[in-house]
């Protein structure tokens, strides 16, 4: 009896099937409660997604990697839905000629002051060099802080991971902070978003307004484009 | 156009090539950007050129996906766990960093963009 029961944990642990499953029901039902909370901040999908599905990865001693790595089925439309973005795009095109230029210096601006400010401040804080090359592409989309943080010399895997954690800050605090900070043009909204919060905050910003997602898409590639360009000049000057 | 489980298919499809054709690009160039970034790129281009009609598979196909963009990301946000017993000692610089700078972007991001655009409408308003 025991046996079986240990045969089924065993099971469960590496199931592509129970791993996939449990994935796909807890973000089905974080939608359900942003849409019953009238779309509470904290009731994000993603957010109840990683915290629900990441306590029940500890609660039965699943094996972070072989979580992952069961669910890439899921992962792998990451790429289509990335080439996906253009759509939005194409049908905002009208709102994007007006702004091209005010856009691109915005974002290169922005990848300035990201990849600054989050070395400095890690540093006053007592951070060692190593964790703020490796804080220091957080603001661009993981595949990109990855690529990043290993020519930097960066722990590229953590880079990735702090990544999703500034793109979760977005899509939970983003549109509020925002708000509390007088931007209210929805392009201006997008941007500043993509900028910080990549594809998660896309993903929020998508879901409240077409504009907004839009433009947010767009400031995640371009961030990305921005970033990898001034960093070497950056690392050059900050270590 | 085709609709139904069909148009699915199409859809996904033309997504797929635009992303194996930018991740070509990528690996031939070297480029610092992600493959699928430039996919999207390529999408958009075709998409300005030939203007397709709403229900084009396309069209369809990418909005379905983008409406579920969330769940895509639940994976890796799941895979930090890996990562929080090597940055416990770290948190509060990592955390602090994070949090403070992605604020700084946020801000400088928002602000610059907010006076640019401002400054040119007024600019053309005083022109005419």
């Amino acid at each position: 009896m025991s046996a079986g029961w240990d045969g089924a944990l065993d099971w469960l642990r590496t199931s592509p099937l129970f791993l996939v499953t449990l994935t796909v029901v807890v973000y089905a039902l974080g939608c359900r409660l942003r849409d019953r909370s009238g779309g509470h901040p904290l009731a994000q999908p993603v957010l109840v997604g990683v915290v629900v599905v990441g306590a029940v990865v500890v609660a039965l001693d699943v094996d972070v990697a072989a979580y992952v790595d069961a669910t890439q089925v899921v992962s792998f439309f990451l790429g289509p839905a990335t080439v996906a973005l253009a759509v939005p795009l194409h049908r905002q095109w009208h709102r994007l000629r007006a702004v091209v230029v005010p856009l691109l210096v915005a974002v290169l601006v922005g990848a300035v002051v990201s990849v600054t400010s989050a070395s400095l401040v890690a540093r006053a804080l007592g951070a060692d060099e190593l964790l703020q090359r490796t804080l220091a592409p957080k603001a661009t989309t993981a595949p990109v802080a990855i690529a990043l943080s290993e020519t930097l010399g960066g722990i590229a895997p953590l880079s990735a991971a702090l990544a999703i954690v500034a793109g979760t800050l977005g899509a939970v605090a983003g549109p509020h902070l925002m708000t509390w900070l007088r931007l209210r043009d929805p392009r201006v909204r997008g941007v500043a978003l993509g900028s910080v919060s990549h594809g998660i905050g896309t993903a929020r910003l998508l879901h409240d307004s077409e504009v907004e997602g839009a433009f947010c898409g767009l400031a995640m590639g371009l961030t990305a484009l921005a970033t990898s360009l001034v960093l070497p000049v950056l690392a050059a000057l900050l270590f | 156009m085709s609709r139904g489980p069909a148009a699915v298919v199409t859809g996904l499809a033309w997504l797929l090539v635009c992303q194996l054709v930018g991740t070509a690009l990528v690996a031939a160039l070297d480029a610092p950007v992600p493959g699928p970034v430039v996919g999207m790129v390529l999408l958009l281009v075709v998409l300005r050129v030939r203007r397709p009609r709403d229900d084009h598979p396309v069209l369809t196909t990418s909005t379905g996906l983008l409406a579920h963009l969330q769940l895509l990301f639940v994976p890796a946000g799941v895979g930090i766990l890996a990562y929080v017993g090597t940055v416990r000692a770290d948190v509060l610089p990592l955390g602090a960093g994070l949090v403070v700078s992605w604020g700084a972007g946020l801000a400088a991001v928002g602000w610059t963009m907010q006076a640019l655009v401002r400054r040119r409408a007024t600019g053309r308003g005083a022109a005419r």
